[in-house]
């Protein structure tokens, strides 16, 4: 019996949880039907900013998705068998996450109707092709690594299968890197750096949506939280990956600085182009690594509530990351024409205005909410939850 | 004659018949190559091409522009969410000052990165050179629209009507310059290129790049001329003259 | 108790054979459809309802991808011949030749979504030729 079914009031509050997130999910879907109905010109979404903020969520749900499988990973593949209770809820996470950004993906098509071609149709030499065979390949993987978790018979299976779920997302998410590192007429994106760096930042959003979830379902189960030792190397751990992902967000604009041909750019991105700067040096750099940063060094106010309050931070400068990264990156015009200065009807050379609209925003917001259904469903059907203590073994390496 | 003479001259009858048929149907081929019926299937023999001189082409016409709209059923309009197959960009050299205008439209590359990022295929390069979208198998994810460097594709952000029959286009796709494909099928040229040459402007020649004979080639052969961003190696078909890089 | 037995059996076969009736008879009806402009189709009607739209789709690739004008299944070439003589069109209301069959039969037709659903000048100006060439 799933420990979210012990008590009275925990069945109402999942019954009530549920029935939120399922009506968030609802309008969501009723959001997509509209843009699909009217086209995107009831969105924000232009000829030149053609991906907007439902991709901003979208992005973050599955790259969060591959970072949560990683707490799996880190007792399966690296053997610290301290995490290795936590791996059910990191495997049942990655599936919910990876479902609500690919649903708001989906549903952001042109075309949605022809999901059927998107599946039978593939140019390999696409690494959007190839992302969607590795998205299918992930549910695959982390469908068998969840039973071999959950089924005794089948606990030799665990840790070859989280090997393999280990190699198959770090491979996914530098597919998913690699969509925008690959594209060699943005100044925005064209670097090998991108790939890596999704991978950090996908370490660092992966942990903390996890630990969200955590504490939310612990909450919910009338748990109490993990003891201090493993909540002490999970608040390390999640610092030490916000700091990887800054290094890596550092040395990309530090190398674009040094270009001149990158300049103009960084300048825009960096200083002169309002919003983004402010949501890059507040949202993400700010409020999104070093105030999380503090929260969890700082010998006073570090504890359980400090950190959640950091991971949600870390989340919510995830979002700003990706509106500049995403957004921002499209709205400074492309250079066709270097050494000149252009102007037409299409818009060469301007900056162009993005402003999100109400269906966007309710689609991304839907995606999040179907995450946060399915794996609330999970946990309530499947033996989930971490038990309240988890003993550290005495001969585990110390860190 | 004796029985192995009789089997030698049998042996070389037939190999002779075989080596001929698989030849034959090359030699007829060829001569279909310079000329497509508009049955036929495009080859690779042909890659078309445009040359767009610059020096001929003045600030404010959009004779080419016009044409484009009109032969394609376009709207015309130009909100951001419109479609433009080709448009005129005033262009000044932050060096020296000097302004030219310029018609900017699908470059038909021959690497194109459109064709390369396109998940389902829809977005290909024909064998003649001519790149276009499938839209039976467009599912409007506009990644080829983020891949173009020359943001030459547009997205239908809404419900069409009155399409040419020729031109079938509807929401939800990405479109660009088709080169008139329709026309260029059927022996003709694209409608800008009629546009400009009825208007007495002459700025815009399309042709075979493959054919040395033809006028194109001979004009990209006598002067200089420049692919834009050249240096990302997309090998461009559209040539502008008198455009310094 | 019987009586009820056989009472209910009777409705409920006079209900069934009301109802296939009324299916036979509706089926028997089919689409009140404008006829063509001209000719036999390019192929037989009996297999054009059941296939047309296969036949579409293996051609639509011959004339995209590989530029071949002359296809025999040629959807612009349909339009043409079965354009309604008042309109030009094959949409627009349930006599209307593609809009009329498709809403008896109930399947969304989303061709024309894209593809324009009026005949071309010079097929309205006269009656075209066998659908084939263009």
């Amino acid at each position: 019996m799933s420990a979210l079914s012990r008590s009275a009031s925990a069945r109402r509050a999942f019954w009530l949880l549920l029935a939120a997130g399922g009506a968030v999910v609802a309008v969501a879907l009723g959001a997509a039907h509209y843009m699909e109905e009217h086209g995107h010109v009831v969105t924000g979404m232009n000829n030149q900013v053609v991906w907007g903020l439902p991709h901003v969520f979208a992005i973050f749900l599955i790259v969060a998705a591959s970072g949560a499988l990683n707490v799996a990973s880190v007792g399966s593949v690296f053997g610290e068998s301290a995490y290795k209770p936590l791996a059910p809820l990191s495997v049942l996470l990655t599936v919910a996450l990876l479902a609500g950004g690919l649903m708001v993906l989906v549903l952001d098509l042109g075309r949605p109707e022809r999901l059927v071609v998107a599946a039978t149709h593939y140019n390999f030499r696409s690494i959007f092709a190839w992302n969607m065979i590795l998205y299918n390949g992930l549910f695959a993987i982390c469908a068998l690594y969840l039973w071999s978790l959950l089924e005794r018979r089948l606990g030799a299976l665990s840790k070859p299968v989280g090997i393999a779920a280990f190699a198959w997302r770090v491979i996914l998410t530098t597919g998913t890197g690699s969509i925008f590192g690959f594209l060699v007429a943005r100044s925005a994106y064209a670097s090998g750096l991108i790939a890596p760096l999704f991978i950090a930042l996908s370490l660092a959003w992966g942990l903390a949506a996890f630990y969200l979830a955590q504490c939310g379902l612990a909450r919910l189960a009338g748990q109490e939280a993990w003891d201090e030792a493993l909540h002490a190397r999970v608040r390390r751990l999640l610092a030490i990956f916000v700091i990887a992902a800054l290094y890596f967000v550092a040395v990309h604009h530090m190398t674009n600085l040094y270009w001149a041909r990158q300049g103009a750019f960084e300048r825009f991105i960096l200083v002169t182009g309002a919003p983004y700067p402010a949501l890059f040096w507040i949202g993400f750099v700010g409020l999104g690594s070093v105030v999380p940063l503090a929260l969890l060094f700082h010998p006073r106010l570090a504890g359980p509530r400090a950190t959640a309050a950091a991971a949600l931070l870390v989340s919510l400068g995830a979002l700003a990351f990706l509106y500049v990264f995403i957004i921002g990156g499209q709205a400074w015009p492309l250079e066709i024409f270097p050494g000149y200065e252009a102007a037409s009807s299409f818009r060469d050379g301007q900056v162009d205005g993005y402003a999100p609209s109400l269906p966007e925003l309710l689609l991304g917001l839907g995606g999040v909410a179907a995450s946060f259904v399915i794996a609330l469903a999970g946990a309530r059907v499947l033996p989930i939850l971490a038990p309240p203590k988890v003993a550290i073994p005495a001969a585990g390496p110390a860190k | 004659m004796n029985p192995v003479d009789k089997r030698r001259r049998e042996f070389f009858g037939q190999a002779a018949a075989i080596a001929g048929t698989l030849v034959a149907p090359g030699l007829m081929l060829y001569e279909y190559a310079q000329a497509k019926a508009p049955a036929d299937p495009v080859s690779g023999k042909v890659r078309w091409g445009m040359l767009i001189d610059t020096t001929k082409c003045a600030p404010g016409c959009r004779d080419c522009v016009d044409a484009c709209n009109r032969e394609n059923g376009l709207p015309g309009s130009t909100r951001s969410t419109d479609s433009q197959w080709i448009r005129k960009v005033d262009l000044k050299d932050l060096r020296t000052g000097r302004a030219v205008s310029i018609p900017v439209l699908c470059q038909h590359c021959a690497e194109p990165p459109c064709v390369d990022v396109c998940p389902t295929g829809a977005s290909f390069k024909r064998e003649d050179g001519i790149v276009l979208v499938d839209r039976h198998t467009c599912i409007g994810c506009r990644y080829c629209m983020m891949a173009c460097p020359y943001k030459a594709r547009s997205f239908v952000h809404e419900p069409t009507t009155g399409q040419k029959p020729d031109v079938p286009r509807g929401k939800g796709c990405v479109e660009s310059c088709t080169l008139c494909v329709h026309k260029v099928d059927r022996g003709g040229t694209p409608s800008c290129v009629e546009a400009c040459a009825a208007a007495g402007h002459g700025a815009i020649v399309f042709g075979d790049l493959n054919d040395p004979q033809s006028e194109i080639s001979r004009r990209v052969r006598a002067a200089s001329t420049t692919q834009l961003r050249a240096d990302l190696r997309t090998d461009n078909g559209v040539r502008y003259q008198g455009l310094p890089g | 108790m019987k009586a009820a037995g056989i009472l209910r059996a009777a409705l409920a076969a006079a209900v069934l054979v009301a109802g296939s009736a009324a299916a036979v008879v509706a089926a028997a009806a089919g689409p009140a459809l404008e006829s063509a402009r001209s000719g036999p189709c390019v192929e037989d009607p009996k297999v054009m309802r059941r296939s047309h739209m296969d036949f579409m789709k293996h051609d639509r690739d011959d004339t995209v991808r590989k530029g071949m004008r002359a296809i025999k299944h040629s959807l612009a070439a349909c339009v043409d011949c079965h354009a309604s003589r008042s309109d030009g069109r094959v949409l627009g209301s349930d006599r209307h030749f593609c809009q009329g069959c498709h809403a008896y039969a109930a399947v969304k037709v989303d061709c024309f979504d894209c593809h324009a659903s009026t005949a071309r000048p010079a097929a309205t100006a006269a009656a075209p030729a066998q659908g084939a060439a263009k």
